[in-house]
């Protein structure tokens, strides 16, 4: 149970962290006003803060489930946001 | 797993820095060499002696005098003007489908009006390639290097946290308390010491190679047309269609006098789309030393006119991603700055390396065999091997065909040997045995120089010659400090 929780934890920080860190990138570039490719490339720099921020409270968080959830939140959003941009 | 925020930190970073530690090292290590990259190649190619500089107009107007004989039947030109450290123009051609080769290099020295004559090395440029490709197929080196480069930032601010009595911590080292403390404080102060530096280098890192990383944003906003995208941010421009009727090329040189006098800055790389065609356009960029900000001036005259077809000069997300990626390669930096550059890369990569060592002498007296023998293996082997690499550019025959490849595999037959070694013997005997190795493999490189080129320390330094002098010179150094390591070790 201990060694699975780790293990959560781990693929929360490195595939979870990227699929946040993706969303960033992906509504940035469709969302932010101004210039698409600035706004892109506004989204990548931000998406690398990001992914290191996700890494640390991948671990921080009071639990495995807890890690998943405060990541997988944000990056819907964030994709609901990039879908919209995409449509509007 | 243990509770607490501080705990689940230091818990963190300590598997993580294990992990990811050995590879680490290697990327700190030769992308600290890398800012060398220039006086690397200069030593591994003594024969060659580059003609005193002349002005960047007449280089461009030889160099597309050579092109006009290696490139007449190219759909693109790339010339890489001289700056004060790299001496040779690089010239790459590509060509339409049905023509050969499609992609062809040379090295011109415009000075002395004739491509460089030297032994076949890849040079500094070697390590400069493993630092981001580690010598993989395909982007799988790119992506090993970019995830280990985010593990890094999280390790960094992970130490930070753990470590919160970060200004104490900077003035506490305990040599004589010795063990785990003493570990313990040379990490802490390696890694507070230049911390600024290692932030920034590591995330400039992940914006060099950016678009590899997080494409999903460009996919989305431009409908997967990455050309479409580098076009708008002035990355990169489609090359015109041909208009099928010769023209003659417009002389380069004068264009380069017109892009200096608008930026006043040197311009450094020219690229010429469909040379010679009624439609050619040449781009001409500042130069990588010129500023802060990597290539963000550009002026696009007309290939037959010599008119004005496009200026950018950037826009800010545009010029924030440019100063990022200048900031990580610092082909900005003068000799000093260059220097501290250095300095930070070695803080860094000993601050990794104390790492890894901590982690096992605070699991003492418990034995970790795997652990222990890749620290060795990983560290004190990839350090031999990039000596074994500078010996044998000397000692392999100049005229040896695949000489350059037969140097790359020298450094991969003995990081492979030290690591068999590392793995074998007891664990400190291991460390004395390959630190003192690599301390006489670098110490005799001078030695090495004289008895191969004859552009020996003596000659170098009363010539003012400070690529070989200064090559010569930090591989003193490095000997003598790893012999100090060696004998602190056998003192055990």
């Amino acid at each position: 149970m201990k060694a699975l929780a780790i293990a959560s934890r781990v693929l929360a920080a490195v595939a979870g962290g990227y699929a946040l860190a993706a969303a960033i990138a992906a509504s940035a570039a469709t969302a932010l006003p101004g210039q698409k490719a600035e706004a892109a490339l506004i989204g990548i720099m931000l998406g690398f803060v990001a992914y290191t921020g996700a890494m640390i409270w991948a671990f921080a968080a009071r639990s495995a489930w807890r890690a998943w959830i405060g990541l997988m939140l944000p990056t819907g959003l964030l994709g609901l946001v990039a879908w919209i941009g995409t449509i509007a | 797993m243990k509770t607490g925020f501080r705990q689940s930190m230091a818990w963190a970073h300590g598997w993580a820095g294990l992990v990811t530690g050995w590879l680490l090292f290697a990327i700190f290590l030769t992308g600290t060499l890398s800012f060398y990259r220039h006086d690397i190649t200069a030593w591994m190619r003594p024969e060659w002696r580059p003609a005193p500089a002349i002005d960047r107009a007449t280089a461009a107007d030889r160099a597309e005098a050579r092109m006009q004989v290696i490139g007449t039947d190219a759909n693109r030109w790339l010339i890489d003007l001289p700056d004060g450290r790299d001496r040779a123009a690089h010239l790459a051609v590509w060509r339409d489908a049905g023509h050969a080769p499609r992609f062809q290099r040379e090295e011109f020295d415009p000075a002395a009006d004739a491509p460089v004559v030297a032994r076949r090395t890849y040079g500094g440029d070697f390590l400069y390639y493993f630092h981001f490709d580690l010598q993989m197929p395909s982007v799988w080196g790119r992506l090993l290097v970019g995830l280990a480069a985010v593990i890094m930032l999280a390790l960094i601010v992970s130490g930070v946290i753990v470590h919160i009595r970060i200004f104490k911590d900077f003035f506490t080292f305990r040599p004589q308390k010795g063990g785990q403390r003493a570990w313990l404080d040379a990490h802490n102060a390696l890694g507070v010491l230049a911390l600024p530096y290692h932030l920034m280098i590591t995330y400039t890192g992940l914006v060099t190679l950016m678009f590899l990383y997080l494409p999903w944003g460009v996919d989305l906003a431009y409908r997967g047309d990455r050309a479409a995208f580098h076009a708008e941010a002035a990355l990169a421009q489609p090359a015109p269609r041909p208009a099928g009727r010769p023209a003659p090329l417009v002389p380069l040189g004068p264009l380069i006098i017109r892009a200096e006098a608008r930026w006043g800055v040197p311009a450094g790389r020219i690229d010429v789309y469909r040379p010679n065609d009624a439609a050619a356009i040449v781009r001409i960029h500042a130069a990588d030393s010129s500023g802060l900000a990597h290539r963000r001036h550009q002026i696009a005259f007309d290939g037959t006119t010599g008119a004005i077809v496009a200026i950018e000069d950037g826009r800010p997300a545009g010029i924030l991603r440019a100063a990022m990626y200048g900031l990580h390669l610092g082909r900005f930096a003068g000799p000093g700055l260059r220097l501290l550059y250095f300095i930070g890369g070695i803080a860094g990569t000993a601050m990794i390396a104390t790492g890894l060592v901590l982690w096992l002498v605070k699991r003492r007296p418990r034995r970790q065999r795997v652990v222990e023998g890749l620290n060795v293996g990983a560290m004190a082997g990839l350090v031999i091997a990039i000596a074994a690499f500078f010996w044998a550019n000397r000692l392999l025959p100049a005229g040896l065909a695949d000489r350059a490849d037969i140097e790359a595999a020298v450094f991969f037959a003995s990081w492979a040997l030290a690591a068999v070694h590392g793995a074998c013997r007891p664990h400190l005997r291991a460390w004395v045995e390959q630190l003192g190795l690599a301390a006489v493999l670098y110490a005799a490189l001078p030695l090495v120089n004289a008895a191969t080129s004859g552009r020996h320390l003596g000659y170098s330094l009363v010539q003012g010659d400070w690529p070989m002098a200064g090559f010569d010179l930090a591989a003193l150094a490095t000997g003598l400090i790893l012999a100090a390591l060696a004998r602190q070790l056998g003192r055990r």
